[in-house]
């Protein structure tokens, strides 16, 4: 989401970087760039103004103008402050230690509490909790079914009765009693932060439940008005944390700068799909690397850790050094990357990489191209590609919906990548650099 | 169109105080104006999302005319940004209902009121002796379809329905098809919220927007991008890739209530000429109203 807010920054820096002597004014030049981009990315015009002067105090000091390398030690001030300013450290939600965890979401309309709250409750679920959501939203038509349906989907029950927002909250809490819910995650009606009505009956649902933890609901695409909305909202329920949701889009996302800064509260959760899994843990360190142009190495790991069986890897080891590596393994690794996520988003994280691709469409579907083809072929086939001749490769381009020239091309890359697995006992891993997939 | 201006009025009123309040606040006081002048009107504009560009355009329009009218008058430096917003906003026609039927398709982000939006145009429509027939053609969201459902319910208009996650494209040649035998009047449809960015879903909103040109040639006449007034600067990013895809002829700003600016829509009409059609100035079906540019802005001044 920050992508182009990196790009602004990228170029500003790179004349920075290029700089062997930083005067006063090209350290100014290059900060009144830096506040346009932020104002161009919806931060707030009061925070970048405050953000710019901190950094250009610093930037002017003494160590920085005689360092050898000023133009870095101005990129390393504004990746500290803005680490510092997106809240230092990742932050967890809080958890009730006696009895049951509430959490209370809360927000304007139309910023995604309904599924953030399904998010949460399948992320917790996950985690080994026993999560009870509960639709108090009696304001929207359907809103209360949209988020039946989306429990019934994730298999986490919804509690709901005909009655008022704080009737329901406080039934839902003894049902959670009653049923042994360890937590209950209450969507709100969204509302405006200046509609006094609908802000007193959160107040009373507050009073009635006393939630562990409320959650502010904030669209990364919020211009810079999240400041005004965030600030009414802690003011008047004291918000503990930000969940900021449609940050997959190309939204810049400064309003999290303004939120943070104004509210003083972290964000905790980012939505990053439109799926219930799509929920990430918000690192400050790393969205600032990501701002900044500098790549998110650590997400890519911890994806593919996740995603990735280590049996299976094992496994693949074992083949790879007595080079037996088969169509069929070539699948497998073809489903783990999948699990990982989209490859745009998977590429977007290795620094460097997301700016050379930009604009291009990652095509998803040309693993899925891949993977047809390798369907299309028999297990035999698939043990032993050799034994593919021409009809059976006008068997398998027919057969997967392409062309037979892809079918050549596939199996060509495939015979190079069995080549290079071959030399890899000879060669060390540094076989791989050289290495093209087919895709 | 007197209560709709009242009602903007009262809508705007945060707005309205806030940006104009800063503004005298900024403009009186000063005899001369100066360079810092320009700056903070600049800054002020930027603060209702009308971006770093269109800010920097309209304070540099004031300043030539400032200088041309040899005016310092705080007041009539006002009533000239005044001026120069109107002209970027105005010369727009208002929405009409030509065709039979009438057919418009709502496209936008995730929660920006699509769904809202229609079933208040439909209502209104109703009201005024229409035959009004919806399209649920968003079948992806959870219960978007029983949220049309009851707006359908409320003002009797008729309503065309797939089966969740089944073809949108399907449904609303359907709804298109079933309004021409019908005969009814006017076509709205709902399609899933999307964000801009995701390829495929672009894809599947031009093939809505082609399988209602099949149902009935010409149509969509009208595609509406549903804005939330809260939208920052990716309003624009919005703007310009819903427009690539399946061509805007008008935006509809919600959400104007609260403490927005919906200054963005200056940003959009300036870069890509697409004007406001529709403006939601609260919950009930009457708080959304068509759209007059010498209105919003005399209100946003009064």
């Amino acid at each position: 989401m920050f992508g182009d807010l990196s790009d602004r920054l990228d170029g500003i820096f790179k004349t920075l970087r290029g700089q062997g002597k930083l005067s006063e004014g090209n350290v100014k030049d290059a900060l009144k760039e830096v506040r346009r981009a932020f104002l161009e990315a919806d931060v707030n015009y009061k925070v970048a103004k405050n953000f710019i002067a901190g950094v250009e105090e610093e930037s002017l000091g003494e160590k920085v103008l005689s360092s050898v390398t000023p133009g870095q030690m101005v990129i390393k001030i504004v990746y500290d402050r803005l680490v510092q300013l997106l809240g230092g450290q990742s932050r967890d939600m809080a958890f009730n230690p006696r009895g049951i965890t509430i959490w209370m979401m809360v927000g304007l309309q139309g910023s995604g509490k309904t599924t953030g709250c399904a998010k949460l409750a399948l992320r917790h679920k996950r985690a080994g909790r026993k999560p009870l959501l509960v639709a108090a939203d009696i304001y929207r038509p359907a809103a209360k079914d949209q988020l039946k349906i989306l429990g019934k989907a994730l298999d986490i029950p919804v509690f709901t009765t005909d009655d008022g927002p704080v009737k329901i909250a406080t039934s839902a809490v003894a049902h959670a009693k009653e049923n042994d819910y360890d937590l209950l995650i209450l969507d709100t009606a969204g509302r405006l932060h200046i509609d006094d009505v609908l802000m007193d009956e959160l107040k009373r649902m507050r009073e009635a439940v006393k939630p562990t933890e409320i959650m502010f609901v904030a669209d990364a695409m919020t211009g810079q008005d999240a400041v005004k909305s965030a600030d009414e909202f802690n003011k008047a329920l004291g918000i503990d944390g930000v969940m900021l949701t449609k940050t997959d889009g190309d939204a810049r996302g400064g309003a999290a700068l303004s939120i943070l800064e104004v509210t003083g509260r972290p964000v905790k959760f980012v939505g990053t799909g439109e799926k219930s899994a799509d929920l990430d843990v918000f690192h400050p360190s790393r969205m600032a690397s990501r701002i900044l142009g500098m790549g998110d190495v650590v997400s890519l790991v911890e994806k593919a850790q996740a995603a990735v069986d280590t049996k299976k890897a094992e496994e693949l080891e074992q083949k790879l050094r007595k080079a037996q590596f088969t169509f069929e393994d070539f699948y497998d690794q073809l489903q783990q990357v999948k699990n990982m996520g989209s490859l745009e988003s998977l590429l977007g994280m290795i620094p460097g990489v997301g700016k050379a691709l930009k604009g291009l469409p990652i095509d998803d579907r040309a693993l899925v191209r891949v993977e047809a083809m390798i369907q299309s072929m028999t297990p035999e086939e698939r043990r032993n590609p050799s034994i593919i001749n021409g009809s059976r490769r006008k068997r398998i381009a027919l057969g997967s919906g392409n062309s037979i020239q892809d079918v050549n091309k596939l199996i060509k890359q495939f015979g190079e990548m069995q080549k290079m697995v071959k030399k890899l006992g000879k060669m060390g891993p540094k076989a791989f650099s050289g290495m093209k997939f087919p895709f | 169109m007197r209560g709709f201006f009242k009602k903007l009025k009262i809508g705007l009123e945060k707005t309205r105080s806030r940006l104009v309040g800063q503004l005298t606040e900024t403009v009186t006081g000063r005899p001369q104006f100066d360079e810092e002048l320009f700056e903070e009107i600049e800054e002020v504009l930027i603060a209702s999302d009308c971006g770093v560009e269109t800010a920097g355009l309209l304070a540099g329009r004031l300043r030539e005319e400032c200088s041309r009218r040899k005016t310092m008058q705080a007041a009539e430096v006002l009533e000239i940004l005044k001026e120069q917003m109107v002209l970027v906003l105005a010369g727009d026609a208002p929405a009409t209902t030509a065709h039979q039927p009438h057919v418009i398709l709502f496209v936008g982000v995730n929660g920006t009121g699509k769904t809202t939006s229609i079933g208040k145009i439909g209502a209104q429509l109703k009201a005024q002796g229409k035959q009004v027939l919806f399209a649920a053609a968003d079948t992806f969201r959870a219960a978007a379809r029983e949220q049309l459902q009851i707006w359908a319910g409320r003002s009797g208009a008729d309503i065309v329905t797939g089966a969740d996650g089944s073809d949108p494209a399907a449904v609303a040649f359907d709804a298109v098809s079933a309004a021409i035998t019908r005969g009814r009047d006017v076509v709205l449809i709902d399609t899933a919220g999307r964000l801009h960015t995701r390829h495929n879903l672009m894809e599947e909103l031009k093939k809505i927007s082609r399988a209602v040109g099949k149902a009935m040639p010409g149509a969509p006449h009208e595609t509406l991008l549903v804005l939330d007034a809260t939208t920052g600067q990716n309003g624009v990013a919005q703007a310009e890739t819903f427009g690539a895809a399946v061509g805007l002829t008008g935006l509809v700003l919600t959400k104007l209530d609260g403490t927005a600016k919906g200054g963005i829509v200056l940003g959009i009409r300036h870069r890509f000429g697409v004007p406001v059609k529709w403006v939601g100035v609260g919950e009930k079906p009457d708080d959304l109203e068509t759209f007059d540019p010498a209105e919003f802005v005399a209100a946003l001044f009064q």
